[in-house]
């Protein structure tokens, strides 16, 4: 029987990264088209205790490897960890969500496995030992319907493409195991977290962004998204000015977000923006241009300087309440 | 100091890039064609340490003979000279990360410097399978803590600190919520993202030296490697397009909109 691997992420705060759930329900979406079963792994310093949270979402296993090399991240570390369960298993798929982690740890740990991976899959097609891999390339241009012919086949996940598993499908066996330790040669120095109130942009149900029409001033753009309870992104042009960090930026290149509401104001629309917002549902676009490429894609657009836009819109919200 | 840089040929990212009716590939036709940005990046960051540091910067691209143009590019941006891996016909991550092994066993540099991803594939796995591979330490996503408008950028300081003895590199990496500190043992792994700085023009002396610099013709099969790809795209086509929508004349007019009919406020 096929065996589906999911790789959980603990953030550095040690709580489950919510994308783990969009991945875990990803999994449970393939075993059954392979016709096989979802297995979890959580590995780290001591995970135990989070590792029980993972029970109720509709997979076999939860494989717990503890070890205090495995303290902070390091591909190094964690790719020799997880290879050997995924040995051990006879996973056939191994994947995790498209997270910084998931895009630096999954590759090596496919070279450990001599397997082939594709990169933010967005949907699996097929069935059975047929199982096919939907993901973009080009910037999201083109979308690439992809067959890996290596034994086994190792993934990330495009988290905003699946619905997050839902708890209470039955208590999954935890089981412990002892992860393969090997020396690094690359070591943690820190970790500068950059603290916000507003939600995390991949997380949030509505995200407001600012581009060069902002001219580097977001404090309307940040007023708008507090009214909202929305996060705050940016376009790269903006990231790159060092006007915002560069976490905000939205885009093939930096985040790809799907909420339920975008709003783009003095956001041109540059294919590498348009490829990591376009799966919202609704789309908001404010700009001075007309001609503005961002108008394509926006459900709703208003020609006009952000400016004035942004406190009326705030108003015009407020007397909703 | 010795420094392997990687230069794949890619589609303009500015260009409008379609679908073949028949899905089998992307439209060739009036396409043109560059070094991957990320690459162009990891050239930058190469020859500002070589600058800081001495030393040898060596660019190799995979491909046919056209991709003696993105060689020929990192040259005339200052790069000592090139490697060109003579192969035509598809190739997967795999295969790539195989033949840059072979290479790197060859020209035993002190760093490889790749992009974190090219802007066709979008894979960004070479660096990974690379520094498995060869069994290296790998900081991925390297970015910088100043701006792109800083003064250390004017000024082009490497974003990538090599420590006193010269056996480590320091690096900064953007990761979800914040910036990670990583120091890896020379040779190591270094993929580039966005923000690490801001590649140079080649000047036109650099354009006319870049003729003369030697470039190394190598194979697949002179360096042993089956490139036969485990990754076969079946199919391309156009992701769905979104319907069209609607300008409004003011924020009211918006307000109802988002209100009554998407429901989303």
């Amino acid at each position: 029987m096929p065996i589906v691997l999911i790789i959980a992420e603990q953030q550095p705060d040690g709580h489950l990264r919510k994308a783990t759930f969009n991945a875990i329900g990803a999994g449970k979406q393939l075993a059954d088209k392979a016709g096989g079963e979802l297995h979890v792994a959580l590995v780290g310093k001591d995970p135990g205790k989070v590792a029980d949270e993972l029970k109720g979402y509709g997979a076999k296993a939860v494989h717990v490897g503890a070890a205090p090399e495995l303290e902070h991240y390091l591909a190094e570390t964690y790719a020799p960890a997880l290879a050997t369960l995924a040995q051990e298993l006879k996973a056939d798929y191994v994947g995790m969500a498209s997270t910084a982690q998931g895009k630096d740890l999954m590759p090596r740990l496919a070279a450990r496995l001599r397997a082939a991976m594709a990169t933010d899959v967005m949907a699996f097609n097929g069935g059975g030992a047929d199982v096919t891999f939907s993901r973009p390339m080009w910037a999201g241009n083109v979308f690439a319907e992809v067959k890996l012919t290596t034994p086994v086949k190792v993934f990330t996940l495009r988290a905003t493409e699946f619905t997050a598993a839902q708890g209470g499908q039955g208590a999954a066996e935890v089981k412990t195991f002892t992860p393969k330790v090997e020396a690094s040669k690359t070591k943690f120095v820190d970790f500068k977290e950059v603290k916000s109130a507003r939600p995390e942009l991949t997380e949030a149900r509505v995200v407001v962004s600012g581009g060069r029409g902002t001219k580097g001033d977001f404090k309307e753009i940040e007023a708008l998204a507090d009214e909202l309870g929305a996060a705050v992104g940016a376009s790269r042009a903006v990231c790159d000015a060092g006007w915002v960090p560069n976490d905000l930026q939205v885009g093939q290149t930096g985040k790809v977000v799907a909420p339920a509401l975008y709003i783009a104001a003095g956001i041109s629309g540059a294919i590498q923006h348009l490829a990591g917002m376009k799966s919202s549902k609704t789309i908001v676009a404010i700009n001075k241009d007309p001609e503005a490429p961002i108008f394509q894609v926006a459900d709703y657009g208003i020609v006009a300087d952000l400016f004035k836009v942004l406190p009326e819109l705030r108003a015009e919200l407020g007397k909703l309440k | 100091m010795k420094i392997l840089v990687t230069a794949k040929r890619v589609e303009d990212p500015e260009s409008k890039i379609k679908v073949k009716p028949d899905g089998s590939g992307i439209v060739q036709e009036g396409l043109k064609y560059k070094i991957n940005p990320f690459d162009e990046i990891g050239v930058e960051e190469g020859l500002r340490l070589v600058a800081k540091h001495q030393g040898e910067v060596v660019v190799v691209s995979i491909g046919g003979k056209e991709v003696q143009e993105q060689l020929r590019h990192a040259l005339a941006m200052g790069a000592h000279r090139a490697v060109w891996v003579n192969h035509t016909g598809p190739l997967d991550q795999l295969g790539i990360a195989g033949l840059l092994q072979k290479v790197v066993e060859k020209e035993k540099p002190d760093m490889v410097i790749l992009g974190k991803q090219s802007i066709d594939d979008d894979q960004n796995q070479v660096g990974q399978y690379l520094a498995e591979f060869l069994g290296w330490g790998q900081a991925t996503f390297a970015s910088k803590v100043e701006s792109l408008e800083s003064e250390q950028e004017k000024n082009k300081v490497p974003a990538l600190v090599v420590g006193a003895d010269g056996k480590t590199v320091r690096v900064v990496r953007e990761v979800d919520n914040g910036l990670a500190t990583l120091e890896c043992q020379l040779p190591a792994i270094v993929t580039t993202d966005l923000r690490l700085n801001q590649p140079r023009y080649a000047s036109l002396p650099g354009i006319m030296k870049a003729k003369s610099k030697p470039i190394e013709e190598l194979t697949p099969a002179k360096l042993g490697v089956d490139v036969t790809p485990a990754i076969q795209v079946l199919k391309m086509s156009a992701p769905p397009a979104r319907k069209a929508g609607i300008k409004v004349a003011d924020v009211p007019a918006l307000v109802e909109k988002l209100h009554n009919e998407a429901k989303v406020v």
